[in-house]
């Protein structure tokens, strides 16, 4: 036992330098950019903010508790924001949820004209001129999107684009297991 | 928000001389009759607090927090349109009366451990805190188990047997035909 250990103990700076490497491997494939977000599993932090499209209205969280919903920041100068946009509003027209806009840090004008031009997929849109909820929700990139239950509880983050394979792969089943 | 700025500004720069100093003058101007909107005024000190020391303070706290938006600065350095709202953040928290930690804690509560420069001891940041040294302590016990080692082998061997005529005989020979070898190269 003794011997053909210290016969395999040549190998043990390889296997340390195997090890090494991996972790190193790995962490080139890592995306730094997704910052886990300590909202999951904690309750959406507070808000009460007015609709873009109908400035009298106010909306805050208690509105959407008994929902399971969809929050998406978004803003006219976005870029990302565009290519993200038709996946929302496909999934707006057979959805079974709502989805909430979080206009962050843009003005009404824009906005608006933004969702004329591109189709709204939104129930309504949060108008956040000051970026003061999306730093309470820990926004600091758009697009990101939250996925929120019915005890107004955050349950999925999305840092980025929603794209059509994380809707059908991550989000939906989620938000049947939600809806259950 | 921060493009346009460094837009307006990359501007000023073409114009000429002599209207540049047209402009600088109604800066000033503005600026002594204090009707100037903030937003004109120069970016650095557009932000900065009414009380110097607060500022410092401010400062001085994000220089230790990282900026979410590019990475690699800290919230101090950055003027990413984020970073400039967080220092606002800041500031207000402090001028409430909250401490350091109360304001790191409400900056973790939404961004996570990321944003401390400094990060956390925790269970999963165990390793990041003391790796190094459990690596150089792996290191210096296996250098001290390999020389124990060695010194028991050398030990053991002590009494030294004088090797046998013909395995003295085969060692001279190995050596010789080892520098023949040698030199022939």
């Amino acid at each position: 036992m003794s011997l053909s250990f210290k016969s395999l103990g040549f190998l043990l700076p390889l296997i340390v330098f195997v090890a090494i490497a991996g972790f190193l491997l790995k962490g080139l494939w890592l995306d730094p950019r997704e910052i886990p977000s300590p909202l999951i599993d904690k309750p959406a932090p507070d808000f009460r903010l007015e609709s873009l499209e109908n400035p009298g209205r106010q909306i805050d969280r208690k509105d959407m508790l008994g929902k399971v919903w969809l929050l998406n920041a978004w803003a006219s100068w976005c870029v990302a924001c565009r290519e993200e946009h038709p996946v929302l509003v496909e999934f707006a027209r057979s959805a079974t949820i709502p989805i909430v806009g979080l206009n962050y840090k843009d003005t009404r004008v824009d906005g608006m004209r933004w969702l004329a031009q591109f189709g709204n997929p939104y129930v309504t849109s949060l108008y956040d001129e000051a970026g003061r909820v999306g730093i309470d929700f820990g926004v600091y990139a758009v697009p990101e999107t939250f996925l929120i239950d019915k005890q107004g509880v955050v349950r999925f983050k999305q840092i980025g684009p929603v794209t059509p394979e994380l809707l059908h792969e991550k989000i939906l089943p989620l938000i049947q297991r939600l809806n259950a | 928000m921060d493009d346009s700025m460094r837009g307006t500004r990359g501007h000023g720069v073409r114009l000429p001389k002599a209207m540049r100093a047209l402009a600088a003058a109604l800066l000033l101007a503005a600026a002594a009759t204090g009707a100037m909107p903030t937003a004109v005024a120069a970016r650095e000190a557009q932000e900065v607090g009414a009380d110097p020391a607060a500022e410092r303070h401010m400062m001085q706290l994000a220089s230790e927090l990282r900026c979410l938006q590019c990475q690699n600065q800290t919230l101090a350095d950055s003027n990413a349109p984020l970073a400039v709202d967080l220092r606002q953040e800041i500031r207000e928290l402090l001028a409430k009366g909250q401490t350091d930690e109360q304001v790191k804690a409400y900056l973790v509560a939404r961004y996570g451990d990321f944003v401390l420069y400094r990060p956390p001891l925790k269970s999963n940041t165990f390793f990041l805190w003391f790796g190094p040294a459990l690596v150089l302590l792996a290191g210096l016990v296996a250098l001290y188990v390999t020389l124990k080692r060695r010194l028991a082998r050398l030990d053991s061997t002590q009494p030294n047997p004088e090797l046998s005529q013909a395995e003295s005989q085969r060692a001279q020979h190995l050596l010789e035909k080892e520098t023949e070898e040698g030199s022939l190269s």
